[in-house]
C-alpha cells in the first residue's frame, strides 16, 4: 500500500538520513574553520541547513505525488515515488553541502526557512475558511440551479422526498415535485434558539454579576470551575440527557396541566441548550463586568447608592456593549448547535408557535441529508449545503457585529 | 584620518531616524571615544534613548522605524545591508532601564549568550567564563554559592549587576546602558557607578541618564539632546562648568527640564 | 447644629430590600446552574452505573455434535432464550479449537441475555417473557444467577446485542483520531500563533488572518463536517469514515482554539525578557525558542488540552464525514472505517432496546471522566502559569 510505504519511508528513512546529513554538514563546516577563519554561524545551523535541503525536496515531491494520486490524475508506483524522493533529497543535500564555507550565513538561511514555515502554518487557517466557504458555495450553487433561491427562502413546505428519484433519473409525470421551502426549518431553529436564550441570558448574566460583584474571592474560585464543567460536557451527552430525561419529564408535566406534548418537543432541547450556553454567557459577561473600572463603582457608591443600584445604573450600562456581544455570540452558538437537536428535536418541519410540539432545525436537516445513503448529487443532499450556506452566513454576520460592538466597548475604556 | 577612526570606537554622521512620518532624530554627528564613558542627557522625549537603541539596532524591532546616515563601529557602517544584526549585538551589548534577568539560574543567565554565540563549550571553560564575568561585574562574592538559584530572586541592584555580567560575558566592544540605575536605590546605584569606572578600562561605555549628577560623576564626555537634536557635545567638565550653548546651560542649571 | 439622620428611614428600607433582592437573583442563578449539575450527574450515574455489572447464569453446556450445527442446541431448550446469542454462537468455534470438548457437558457461568440482565436489575421494559421471569426467579433462589463486573464493556467493540456491546473499538478510534488531531493542530496552531505574535508585520494580511481566526472560532462545528465531506472525501478522495478524515476535520476545528490560547500565552511573556535576549545578540528564532516558548508553555498546554478535550467530545462534524457506522472491531489503520466514543454514544442512544440506554449512560460516564480529567489538568497548568507572572 502506497500510504503505509510512505509512512515507513518517512520515519524509517528520512530521519536517519536527516541525522546523517546533519552530521556531515556540521563536520564539513568545522573542517573549513580549521583553515584559520571563524565560521559565521554556530555549526548546528550548517547541519540544519543541510537537513532542510534534504527534506524539503523529498517531502514536497512526495506530497505532489500524493495529491495527484488523490485527485486521480495519475498514480506513480510506490517504489518509483520513493526513488524520486530519495534522488531529489540527495540532490538537495549535495547542493547544500557545496555552500558550506566559513563566511556562509547558515543561521540567516535557516531562520528564513523557519519564518517561511511559520507563514505556511498561518496560511492554513485562511485555507480552512476558504475550504468551508468553497465547499458550501459550490454545492449550494448546484442546488440553486434546480431550486429557486426565492422558493428556498420563502417557501413554507419542505417535502424533498421525491428529489432523489429525480436524482436517479426516475422521475415520473404525475409525481409531486419536491419542495424545499426552508421557512419552517428556520422557524424551528429560531424557536429552539429563543428558548435557549431565555434560559441562558438571565442565568448566565446574574451568575456573572453575583460572581464578580458579590462572591468572595474563594467562593468565586470554587464556583467558576463548577460552572465551567457545564461547558466541558459534550453536546452528545446533553442530547442524550434532553431526549431521555428531560423530554419525558416535560410530557408528564404537560399532561398534568392537561396539555399535550410531543416527545420531540422544542422545549427539551431548548432548555438544555440554554444550560449548555450558561457558562459561555457568564464567562463573557464576567470579563466585561470586570473590565468596568473600579473608579466608576467607587464614584457611584460615594454618592450614597446601594450596591445593586450601582450595578444596575453604572456597571451594567457601562458593560452593556460587551454583554450584547456575548449575547450575539451565544445566539450563534445556539443556532449552530447540532447534537442536542439531532437527538432531542424532531425531524418533521413544523411551522408552529407551540413549544410543546415537535419542530426541526437547520442542523438536523443537514445531518439527515448527509448521513443516509443518498446520491451525492441529488437535490436532497445538496439542500444540506444550501442550509449550511445560510448557517455560515448568519453566524458570520453575528460574529462580525459582535466584534464591532466589542471594539467600540474597548475603545471606551482604553 | 585613519588614526582618528581607530581612536573613536563609534562615529556618527548625520544620523536621522523616523517613526513612520515622525522624524525623531534630526541629523546627529558624534564621535564616541574608546575606553571612555559617554553620557547622554536631556529632558524626556529628547531622543537620547532612541539614539542609544540605534547603536545596537534594537530599533529594528519597531515597525515603521527608519534610519538614514552613517553609524560606524571601528570604521564599519553598522547599517550596511550586509551586516548581521545578531553579530553586531555581540559587539555592542546593552543594559536596560529595569533589570531584566531571564527567569533562569544565575549561571544560565551569564552562560546563555556565550553559548548561543559559540564562544566556549559547556564545562570548565564555561564555568571559568561565568566566574570571570560575575567577578568583573562585582557580584561574584554575593552569588558564588547560589549560582543555580534563579536570577529573578536577587535584589534589584544585584539583578542589574547580573545583567551587566551577562553583557560582558560576550566580551563586547561597547556597552550601552539605558538609565541603568533609575530603578535602583542609592546604595545599589553607587555600586553600579563604581563598576562603570572599572569597566571603562576595557570597554567603551555609553550611558543614558536622567540624573545629571550621575552624568557628572561617571562620564568623561557628555552629550546634551533636545527635541531630537544634539545640542552640545564635549568633555563632561566643560559641559557642566562652561556650556557653550544657552539651552544646555538652562537645562544644567535646572531652569528647565 | 442640625441633627443628622444616620439611620435607615422608610425609603431607605425599600432601597435596601431591592438591594437584597438583586443579590438573591444572582444567588438563585448560580444555584440553579449548580442544581442542574447535580441533577445531571445523579441522573447519568443512576442510569449508567448498573451497566458496569452484567448478569451471568449457570447452565449446563452441551458440547455436542448438534451444537456445532445449531449453536442453540448447546443449552437445554428452556434456557435458550436466557443465554446471550453472543456467547452461544461461539460454542462451535470453541469445539473446533478444542476438539476434546466434544461430547462433554459442563456446568458453566455464561453471559445472560439482555432481557434477563435488565429484569435482574429491576428495570422496567426488560422484555423478559412471563414464563422466563419465573424461570429466572427460580434460578435466583438456586443461586444460579449472579451479577459480575462487566469487563466485556471495556474489552469488546460494538455489537447489535446489547449484552455484548462494549466501548473498546470506539475508545481506540477516539485515541487514533485525537492523536491525529493533536499531531496536526498543536504544531500548526502554535506556529501560527508564534508567527502572529512574534514575527508578523502589522499589515493588512496579518489583520485578515487575525479576523479570520476569530471567525473560525465562531463557526459551528457542523460546517467543519461539510468541509471534511466536500474537500477531504469528495475532492481529495480520502476514505470515508476513516480516522484520517475525522482527525483532520477535528484538527481544523481545534486550530483556532489553540491559536487564540497560544497567542494569549505568548503575549503574557514580559517584553523585557525579549529585549534582554535581543540585546545579547540572540536571533529572533533563538529568542522565541530559548525564552518566550518555555515561559509561555503552561498557557500553551492549557489551551491545547482544552482544545483537544473539545475535539474529543465533538460529534456533529464526525457524523457528516461518516463516522457513525457500525464498527464492531477496532480499526487497524487510520485509513479504515472508525468510530469514536461520542459517535458510539450517539448510535447507542438511537437504539430502541432498553439495555442500550444503560450502556449509553455508562459510555457517557467513561467519556465524561476522561474529559473532566483533561479539563482539570488544563486548569492545573493554568493556575501554575498564573503564579509565574
Amino acid at each position: 500500500m502506497l500510504y503505509s510505504d510512505l509512512f515507513f519511508w518517512l520515519f524509517g528513512g528520512l530521519i536517519p538520513l536527516a541525522i546523517t546529513a546533519f552530521m556531515v554538514a556540521r563536520s564539513k563546516a568545522l573542517s573549513t574553520e580549521q583553515d584559520g577563519a571563524r565560521l559565521h554561524s554556530r555549526t548546528g545551523y550548517y547541519g540544519w541547513y543541510a537537513v532542510i535541503w534534504l527534506a524539503t525536496p523529498a517531502v514536497v515531491s512526495g506530497l505532489v505525488f500524493s495529491i495527484t494520486h488523490m485527485l486521480g490524475l495519475f498514480t506513480v508506483p510506490a517504489p518509483m515515488l520513493l526513488a524520486t524522493m530519495f534522488t531529489l533529497g540527495c540532490a538537495g543535500l549535495v547542493y547544500s553541502l557545496g555552500h558550506i564555507k566559513v563566511e556562509f550565513r547558515a543561521r540567516e538561511k535557516v531562520e528564513t526557512f523557519a519564518r517561511a514555515m511559520f507563514i505556511l502554518a498561518a496560511s492554513i487557517s485562511i485555507l480552512t475558511t476558504l475550504g468551508i466557504v468553497l465547499s458550501v458555495v459550490f454545492e449550494s450553487v448546484a442546488f440553486f440551479r434546480v431550486i429557486s433561491f426565492w422558493d428556498f427562502i420563502t417557501g413554507t413546505k419542505w417535502e424533498p422526498d421525491t428529489a432523489f428519484l429525480i436524482g436517479a433519473g426516475r422521475d415520473t409525470a404525475g409525481m409531486t415535485p419536491p419542495a424545499f421551502g426552508s421557512v419552517p426549518i428556520f422557524a424551528g431553529t429560531f424557536m429552539i434558539t429563543g428558548i435557549a436564550m431565555l434560559v441562558a441570558v438571565p442565568i448566565g448574566l446574574f451568575s456573572a454579576i453575583y460572581m464578580s460583584e458579590y462572591a468572595s474571592h474563594t467562593a468565586r474560585g470554587r464556583l467558576k470551575p463548577m460552572l465551567e464543567i457545564l461547558a466541558g460536557i459534550p453536546t452528545v451527552v446533553y442530547g442524550f440527557f434532553a431526549a431521555i430525561t428531560i423530554s419525558p419529564l416535560i410530557v408528564k408535566a404537560a399532561t398534568l396541566f392537561g396539555l399535550e406534548a410531543d416527545y420531540t418537543n422544542a422545549l427539551a432541547p431548548g432548555l438544555i441548550m440554554g444550560i449548555m450556553i450558561i457558562p459561555f454567557m457568564s464567562s463573557l459577561s464576567d470579563d466585561v463586568i470586570n473590565a468596568v473600572p473600579q473608579a466608576l463603582r467607587d464614584g457611584s457608591l460615594a454618592l450614597g447608592t446601594t450596591k445593586s443600584e450601582t450595578i444596575r445604573h453604572i456597571v451594567l450600562p457601562a458593560a452593556f456593549p460587551g454583554i450584547v456581544s456575548a449575547f450575539l455570540l451565544a445566539i450563534s452558538r445556539a443556532i449552530g448547535e447540532t447534537m442536542i437537536v439531532v437527538m432531542a428535536a424532531g425531524l418533521r418541519p413544523n411551522l408552529t408557535a407551540n413549544p410543546l410540539e415537535g419542530v426541526t432545525t437547520v442542523t438536523v436537516k443537514i445531518v439527515e441529508a448527509l448521513t443516509g445513503d443518498q446520491e451525492f448529487d441529488s437535490a436532497f443532499t445538496q439542500s444540506a449545503f444550501a442550509l449550511g450556506f445560510v448557517l455560515l452566513f448568519i453566524t458570520l454576520i453575528l460574529n462580525i457585529v459582535s466584534t464591532i460592538v466589542v471594539r467600540k466597548f474597548k475603545q471606551r475604556y482604553e | 584620518m585613519t588614526s582618528n577612526l581607530i581612536e573613536n570606537t563609534l562615529t556618527v554622521r548625520d544620523l536621522k531616524l523616523w517613526y513612520g512620518n515622525f522624524e525623531a532624530l534630526h541629523g546627529i554627528n558624534l564621535d564616541i571615544q574608546k575606553g571612555k564613558v559617554t553620557a547622554f542627557i536631556g529632558p524626556s522625549g529628547c531622543g537620547k534613548s532612541t539614539f542609544l537603541r540605534c547603536i545596537n539596532r534594537m530599533n529594528d524591532r519597531i515597525a515603521g522605524c527608519r534610519v538614514e546616515g552613517a553609524l560606524l563601529l571601528n570604521g564599519q557602517d553598522i547599517y550596511d545591508p550586509s551586516v548581521d544584526v545578531v553579530q553586531l549585538r555581540s559587539y555592542i551589548g546593552m543594559v536596560f532601564q529595569k533589570p531584566n534577568p531571564f527567569p533562569k539560574s544565575i549561571y544560565e543567565n551569564v552562560a546563555y549568550a556565550p553559548r548561543i554565540h559559540g564562544m566556549v563549550k559547556d564545562g570548565p571553560e564555561m564555568d571559568e567564563l561565568v566566574e570571570t564575568a560575575l567577578k568583573r561585574a562585582g557580584i561574584w562574592e554575593e552569588v558564588k554559592d547560589k549560582l543555580q538559584q534563579p536570577g529573578t530572586a536577587l535584589s534589584g541592584g544585584q539583578q542589574q549587576r547580573l545583567c551587566i555580567a551577562r553583557t560582558i560575558a560576550v566580551k563586547p566592544k561597547v556597552i550601552l546602558m539605558d538609565e541603568p540605575c533609575s530603578a535602583l536605590d542609592p546604595i545599589a546605584t553607587a555600586k553600579i557607578e563604581e563598576l562603570m569606572d572599572e569597566l571603562k578600562e576595557e570597554y567603551t561605555i555609553v550611558i543614558v541618564t536622567h540624573n545629571m549628577q550621575q552624568a557628572a560623576r561617571v562620564s568623561d564626555y557628555t552629550a546634551y539632546f533636545y527635541l531630537g537634536d544634539l545640542i552640545e557635545f564635549s568633555d563632561t567638565h566643560t559641559i557642566f562648568t562652561a556650556p557653550a550653548n544657552q539651552k544646555t546651560e538652562d537645562y544644567i542649571t535646572g531652569r528647565f527640564g | 447644629m442640625d441633627q443628622l439622620d444616620m439611620h435607615t428611614n422608610a425609603s431607605m428600607r425599600k432601597r435596601l430590600r431591592a438591594d437584597k433582592r438583586f443579590k438573591l437573583y444572582g444567588l438563585a442563578a448560580i444555584s440553579f446552574a449548580l442544581a442542574f449539575l447535580v441533577f445531571f450527574f445523579v441522573d447519568i450515574i443512576g442510569k449508567g452505573a448498573p451497566a458496569f455489572q452484567q448478569a451471568e447464569i449457570q447452565v449446563t453446556v452441551h458440547y455436542s455434535e448438534a451444537a456445532i450445527n445449531n449453536y442453540n442446541k448447546a443449552v437445554d431448550k428452556e434456557y435458550k432464550h436466557l443465554v446471550s446469542k453472543a456467547w452461544l454462537r461461539l460454542v462451535p468455534n470453541q469445539i473446533a479449537g478444542k476438539p476434546e470438548l466434544l461430547g462433554q457437558d459442563y456446568e458453566e457461568w455464561v453471559l445472560a441475555e439482555n432481557s434477563v440482565d435488565q429484569y435482574l436489575k429491576g428495570h422496567e421494559g426488560h422484555r423478559l417473557k412471563e414464563k422466563n421471569q419465573r424461570l429466572v426467579d427460580q434460578m435466583k433462589t438456586d443461586g444460579k444467577v449472579r451479577l459480575v463486573f462487566n469487563s466485556g464493556f471495556f474489552n469488546s467493540g460494538d455489537s447489535k446485542l446489547p449484552e455484548n456491546a462494549g466501548i473498546l473499538a470506539a475508545a481506540i478510534g477516539s485515541v487514533m483520531v485525537l492523536l491525529l488531531t493533536m499531531l496536526f493542530a498543536v504544531p500548526v496552531g502554535v506556529m501560527t500563533a508564534i508567527y502572529l505574535e512574534e514575527f508578523a508585520p502589522d499589515n493588512r494580511l496579518t489583520q485578515v488572518i487575525e479576523v479570520n481566526i476569530n471567525n473560525l472560532a465562531a463557526i459551528p462545528s457542523i460546517l467543519y463536517g461539510l468541509l471534511g465531506l466536500a474537500i477531504f472525501i469528495n475532492v481529495m478522495g480520502a476514505p470515508r469514515s476513516s480516522a484520517l478524515v475525522g482527525g483532520l476535520t477535528l484538527a481544523l476545528m481545534t486550530l483556532p482554539v489553540i491559536i487564540i490560547a497560544t497567542r494569549a500565552a505568548l503575549r503574557s511573556v514580559p517584553e523585557p525578557i525579549r529585549e534582554a535576549a535581543y540585546g545579547l545578540g540572540a536571533s529572533s528564532l533563538q529568542v522565541v525558542w530559548h525564552h518566550v516558548l518555555p515561559l509561555a508553555m503552561p498557557g500553551i498546554l492549557t489551551g491545547s488540552i482544552i482544545g483537544l478535550a473539545q475535539a474529543m467530545g465533538e460529534t456533529a462534524p464526525l457524523l457528516i464525514v461518516g463516522m457513525m457506522a457500525y464498527i464492531p472491531d477496532a480499526p487497524g489503520s487510520i485509513f479504515e472505517a472508525t468510530t469514536v466514543l461520542p459517535a458510539q454514544i450517539y448510535t447507542w442512544s438511537s437504539e430502541s432496546v432498553r439495555a442500550f440506554e444503560e450502556r449509553t449512560a455508562a459510555g457517557i460516564m467513561v467519556l465524561l471522566t476522561v474529559l473532566l480529567t483533561m479539563n482539570a489538568i488544563a486548569v492545573k497548568f493554568r493556575n501554575r502559569s498564573e503564579n509565574t507572572w
